[in-house]
């Protein structure tokens, strides 16, 4: 079954969006690609957006993983990365940075040093969340420090809590936000006990009858 | 030691982190034997038939048949694809993350024979962002299957190939939908697709396409070791096997646990939850995830925990993930909560959806705030029914199924709180936020 059959089926007469059925395609104008010389892209980044093509059977699969490379050198997903990485990609700079926007993780405004995500969805509100984001926010005052609150991260069992980094942390109370701070400033190892991580199962926590 | 009222066969041996290395895998659990059998003396056919005796169900929301999804995939020579889908960005779910975290091999192996069943050369783990520590986990865990010859050219020298990709989301809830997976992983914004055509016959890249939750996949070795049969000793009828459930929210002990289907949710609750914390009583819980119509306590507690039961409760077992409200939580507070995770992660290509859990989320907000009037919440709920069922994929429908449902079954708990609001009464806005209410909860735990 072509894709234009399938969508049409409830109508035949309506003309039908192929971006209905198979997602919007990357316009691919080669005018409007950058050219690898015009864009000064480091030769790591270079490599690895090519590592990164070369797993997929399609190149613009690698627009995420790209853009976190992307994240990864700059801090952000600058519009020089981004021009890089479609240099790199053959595709436009608009495309990326179309794709950056969708995500949440991937920024495309200078964000800080450190990332903090609080969650703030139901499990966590329960049991503190707002009051958690609150003392983070509190505490990275002044701060090259990105504070945000987020959606579930997937950690309910550790309400409330927070990625820090991209580490998990929790079950935290709104004291532990400055010393999270704090630790994160010095370089010591954050909030070792309250790590993921280290979490044993749940049914493996408490002497059972 | 696990309680009695546990049967750990995912996450059997999980507590030792060997578990998470091949020889662990191997030594603890016998790990990779499986695919050794299956990809040396199975056919396609015979891995097909075990999977769909077994009656194994989709554990990332629709518990769709898996051997049945595995056999809608056309014959002949065309490049097929596997993509198993540990998105896992509902609120209250949390099962994949320790499945991942603790046993990445089991989801390997368990990837390589759906392979074989699904005759595709190619698959993909579609893990979300922040998930970046088990993403970590699992690059290591590939990477030492390919090291052995359980992935890449000519496995095991049985001429057959299988080429496996550890792919990060962003953060976008909307890419755990299967379309949207597809769009996301082909590098385009994370938009759901009209169907049909299914991915079955149209997915990514435009070739046949098998989606699966890492939990699905991770029974396959097993199923394919020791047999249906053996599956279905666990299990109801039309609920075999075991379910790892994630439970949080106002319990003493959140967290995974893995049953047999079918435990009555107050075992879930009560006994290996360890019940409300001291002194509060269990209100409401949604039994399948934050897109689960929500069940009074009086009505889920005596339920066995199965797809069918909560079917017919009016509910859904989903992904399997207990979120319990008690007492003290303001169930119009809740909605509100529930109804903006859905606004914020609406991809916006359908009106109903778009507009519908913009205008949920103001008239949610009117009421927590005093200014609604009891006709409002009429309102509300049709504005769910008119966003039901009509949309490209069913995130609108997510939030128009709890949200409905609370509106009806505690209306009068949302005009007490309406009339307190107006009053200027805060209603019992936070729950768990005192320190000492934290401390209490926290000793049960450790
Ligand atoms: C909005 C939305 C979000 C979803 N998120 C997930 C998810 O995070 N993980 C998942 O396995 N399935 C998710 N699903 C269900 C998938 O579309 C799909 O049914 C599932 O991955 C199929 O695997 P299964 O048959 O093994 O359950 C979601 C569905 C919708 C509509
Ligand atoms: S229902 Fe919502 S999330 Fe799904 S495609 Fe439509 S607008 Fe996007
Ligand atoms: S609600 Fe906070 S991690 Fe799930």
């Amino acid at each position: 079954m072509s894709p234009v059959d399938g969508a049409g089926a409830s109508n035949p007469n309506l003309p039908v969006d192929r971006a209905v059925t198979v997602g919007r395609e990357p316009s691919s104008s080669p005018e409007q690609i950058p050219q690898l010389s015009e864009v000064d892209c480091p030769a790591e980044l270079k490599e690895r957006i090519e590592a990164l093509m070369a797993r997929y059977p399609d190149r613009k699969s690698a627009s995420i993983p790209a853009l976190w490379a992307v994240q990864e050198r700059y801090g952000w997903c600058t519009p020089e990365g981004i021009r890089q990485a479609a240099a790199v990609m053959r595709v436009t700079p608009a495309y990326l940075e179309s794709v950056a926007s969708f995500y949440d993780l991937l920024h495309t405004e200078r964000v800080g040093e450190h990332r903090i995500e609080v969650c703030t969805n139901i499990s966590c509100w329960m049991r503190g969340g707002d009051e958690l984001l609150d003392a983070f926010r509190a505490a990275a005052e002044g701060e090259d420090i990105f504070v945000t609150g987020f959606e579930c991260l997937g950690a309910c069992d550790i309400a409330p809590m927070a990625a820090i980094d991209q580490r998990y942390f929790g079950p935290l109370v709104p004291g532990e936000a400055k010393t999270a701070i704090d630790q994160l400033l010095s370089g010591d190892a954050v909030l070792p006990e309250k790590s993921l991580e280290k979490r044993p199962l749940a049914g493996d926590t408490e002497v059972q009858r | 030691m696990p309680h009695a009222l546990e049967t750990r066969v995912l996450l059997d041996k999980a507590e030792d982190p060997r578990l998470a290395t091949l020889q662990g895998y191997k030594d603890l659990v016998g790990g990779y034997a499986t695919l050794e059998k299956a990809y040396k003396s199975m056919e396609q056919d015979e891995v097909l038939k075990e999977l769909e005796d077994s009656g194994l169900r989709g554990r990332g929301g629709a518990g769709f048949s898996m051997g049945k999804k595995a056999s809608f995939l056309p014959r002949g020579d065309m490049n097929k694809y596997l993509c198993c889908n540990a998105d896992e960005s509902e609120p209250g779910a949390f099962k994949d993350r320790e499945l991942m975290q603790r046993n990445p091999h089991q989801l390997v192996e368990g990837i390589a024979i759906a392979a074989l069943a699904a005759d595709a050369g190619h698959a993909f783990i579609f893990i979300r962002g922040e998930y970046d520590s088990q993403a970590d986990t699992l690059d290591a865990a590939v990477a030492e299957a390919y090291e052995a010859g359980y992935l890449g050219k000519d496995i095991l020298g049985t001429h057959r190939d299988l080429e496996l990709v550890v792919h990060r989301g962003a953060g976008a809830y909307i890419c755990g939908e299967e379309t949207a997976l597809l769009d996301a992983l082909e590098g385009k914004r994370g938009n759901p697709r009209l169907k049909p055509p299914f991915p079955a016959v149209q997915g990514l890249y435009g070739g046949p396409t098998l989606i699966n939750n890492v939990e699905t996949l991770s029974n396959v070795p097993r199923i394919v070791a020791n047999g249906a049969e053996w599956f279905r000793q666990y299990g109801t009828e039309q609920s075999p096997g075991t379910k790892v459930v994630s439970i949080s929210g106002g319990v003493r002990r959140p967290g995974n646990y893995e049953i047999s289907l079918g435990l009555p949710t107050r075992d879930l609750i009560y006994e290996l939850a360890g019940g409300p914390l001291p002194g509060r009583t269990v209100k409401a819980i949604y039994p399948g995830g934050s897109s689960s119509p929500v069940l009074k306590a009086s009505e889920a507690m005596d339920l066995p925990y199965s797809f069918e039961a909560m079917a017919e409760a009016g509910s859904m077992l989903g992904s399997g993930s207990v979120i319990v409200a008690d007492d003290r939580v303001s169930i119009p507070h809740m909605a509100l909560r529930t109804a903006r995770f859905y606004h914020h992660e609406s991809c916006g290509k359908c009106t109903p959806c778009r507009e519908g859990t913009n205008w949920t989320v103001k008239m949610l907000e009117r009421v927590v705030r005093g200014e609604a009037t009891p006709m409002d919440l009429d309102i509300i709920s049709s504005v769910q029914e008119n966003i039901m069922g009509k949309c490209l994929c069913v995130l609108g429908d997510s939030m128009a199924m709890p949200v409905s449902a609370m509106v009806r079954k505690f209306r009068g708990e949302f005009e007490a709180v309406m009339a307190e609001a107006a009053e200027g009464i805060d209603p019992h806005t936070i729950i768990d936020a005192s320190p000492e209410a934290l401390e209490a909860a926290l000793e049960a735990t450790s």
